[in-house]
């Protein structure tokens, strides 16, 4: 009997799993997975779980509840070929399952570093459990680490490798950490912190050349100074994993691509999560793929109800945090170079920028604080997002005024 | 039987609102819901580690301040990902001006 098959196993092709189920979905539920793992939470995986020898991912499910929602797990086999005429996917191990539905959440893979059109053997990425526990295993306890990029990935591993007693060295071309989608206001208390726990930040250095192999890694920057350590890890970006459905001959445009409804081309085929490109409801219906982990939850729900035959678009407000040491950062929207920004300090160390559009619409909130102490206005400036708002700058930036005052009226 | 301690006076918490009360080395957080009626729950999340009394109170949500899990602060249920695991809840009473919550 054909029914749902989900390919991709994690966090969001479980979810949305777990929630076909949870609103009364009877059929056979099928989750396919590349991984050897039971589904679980990506971002603890630079966080936590690299800080812990043996620690654990954090599962999103275990056998037992699969097991009493008769959703069966196909770990370690990943799909290899849709036939959408006969509706089949084709697994690795020559299995083959049929569906009436399909739902893809492949996700998004690092960009690996190349040379000369081959890839650069000896490299670190973070991804997968599998990435993690080698990467964890090589830093021990004093290992000198090279980082690669200054993104949120970068930042994370390199704060954690502090932690664990790590020389580190993060290397980042563009002229400051964090050049995409945060200010540079907290671009810098980020950068200040990392400096502040001895991280050596290089920002806005050509790279020359980069030679790694198991027993050291070495990147030799473009006025000729090298530096050297144990291992290097690359964190330049991901791409998503749309392999699979453009030889299906779906629609590919960076992710692939989906409707309000997260259904593509093919009515009996959907895609969510960091694999697909969707219209977005908080930027007028723009086509684009994010990296969010609570967008992908948000995604695993709702195409839930659209595999049921619901009509309602999926809208979201975009929303990524980060933690490095004590400080936690967040941001809702998409921050734009443009964007008039208003600051709201709560403490000492703590603020919230709002980014206003030309038209005083609040387009995206970006903050950064002691872990706790700003998820509160950020969540309020969200709902003021979704909204449309278009709150008096003054308001904004006068921390005595409450968000959820402005948010009522 | 637990020991009734008290935790606030009723003015020191906001309707729709929370606020963190620490006990004996164990934290709780104590609601106002919008129509005014008391409630207490354990103070951490069951995800990770984060205090709910950084969160924001709807209706008779709590929902935590780091990745938006969702709890029915009355029962304590979680609602939404990635809490899945139940709060904790205590019982409350009010005597004059103070809350008082009974404590495990
Ligand atoms: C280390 C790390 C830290 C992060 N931290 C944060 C953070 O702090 N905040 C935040 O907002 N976001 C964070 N993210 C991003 C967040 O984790 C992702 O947005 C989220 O995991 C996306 O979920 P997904 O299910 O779409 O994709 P994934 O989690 O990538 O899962 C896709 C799964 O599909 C599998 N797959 C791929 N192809 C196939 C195939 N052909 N057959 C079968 N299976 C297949 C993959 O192996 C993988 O298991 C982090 C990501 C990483 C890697
Ligand atoms: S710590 Fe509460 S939802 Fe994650």
């Amino acid at each position: 009997m054909a029914g749902r098959v989900i390919v991709g196993a994690g966090e969001c092709g479980a979810r949305a799993a777990l929630a076909l189920r949870g609103r009364g979905f009877d059929g056979p539920i099928h989750l396919v997975g590349e991984e050897a793992e039971l589904p679980y939470e990506r971002p603890p995986l630079s966080k936590a779980v690299l800080a812990e020898d043996g620690a654990p991912p954090r599962q999103v499910v275990n056998e037992a509840a699969l097991a009493e929602r008769s959703i069966t797990l196909h770990r370690a086999n990943p799909a290899v070929a849709i036939d959408r005429d006969a509706r089949i996917v084709r697994l690795a191990d020559g299995g083959a399952l049929c569906y009436d539905l399909l739902l893809l959440a492949t996700g998004a893979r690092p960009r690996r570093l190349q040379k000369d059109g081959a890839e650069i053997a000896g490299i670190h990425y973070l991804r997968h459990m599998a990435d993690c526990r080698a990467l964890r295993q090589r830093l021990g306890s004093g290992a000198k680490l090279l980082v690669l990029g200054g993104g949120f990935l970068g930042l994370e591993i390199a704060a954690t490798a502090r932690r664990r007693g790590c020389a580190v060295t993060l290397i980042e071309t563009q002229p400051r950490v964090l050049m995409r989608g945060v200010p540079a206001d907290i671009a810098d208390v980020v950068a200040a912190r990392h400096r502040a726990a001895g991280v050596d930040l290089r920002c806005g250095v050509g790279i020359a050349g980069i030679a790694a192999d198991e027993t050291g890694a070495a990147v030799t920057l473009a006025d000729g100074s090298r530096l050297a350590g144990d291992l290097l890890v690359a964190c330049v970006g991901a791409v998503p994993n749309t392999e699979l459905a453009a030889a299906a001959g779906l629609t590919v445009d960076n992710g692939i691509v989906v409707d309000a409804r997260l259904r593509t081309g093919d009515p009996a085929i959907f895609a969510v999560g960091d694999c697909c490109a969707f219209p977005l409801s908080s930027r007028d219906g723009r086509v684009m793929r994010l990296e969010s982990w609570r967008c992908a939850l948000e995604q695993a729900e709702a195409v839930a109800g659209s595999m049921l035959g619901e009509e309602r678009p999926f809208e979201t407000v975009p929303w990524f945090w980060s933690d490095q040491y004590e400080l936690s950062l967040q941001v809702a929207g998409l921050p734009e170079p443009d964007h008039a920004i208003v600051e709201r300090r709560l403490a000492d160390d703590a603020f919230i920028l709002f980014h206003l559009d030309a038209t005083g619409r609040l387009a995206a909130a970006s903050d950064i604080g002691p872990d706790g102490s700003i998820a509160r206005d950020i969540r309020l400036a969200e709902m003021l997002i979704a909204r449309r708002a278009r709150p008096d700058p003054a308001l904004l930036s006068r921390a005595e005024v409450k968000l959820k005052g402005l948010l009522a009226a | 039987m637990g020991r009734w301690v008290t935790a606030c006076a009723i003015d020191d918490v906001d309707e729709e609102d929370v606020i963190r009360f620490d006990h004996e080395g164990k934290v709780y957080a104590i609601y106002k819901s919008p129509q005014g009626e008391f409630f207490a729950t354990n103070g951490v999340c069951t995800h990770e580690h984060a205090y709910l009394s950084d969160g924001l109170v709807m209706g008779d949500i709590i929902e935590c301040p780091k990745h938006n899990g969702r709890f029915d602060y009355r029962t304590g249920a979680a609602r939404s990902a990635p809490a899945c695991v139940d709060l904790a809840t205590f019982p409350v009473r009010i005597e004059g001006e103070d809350v008082l919550v009974e404590v495990g």
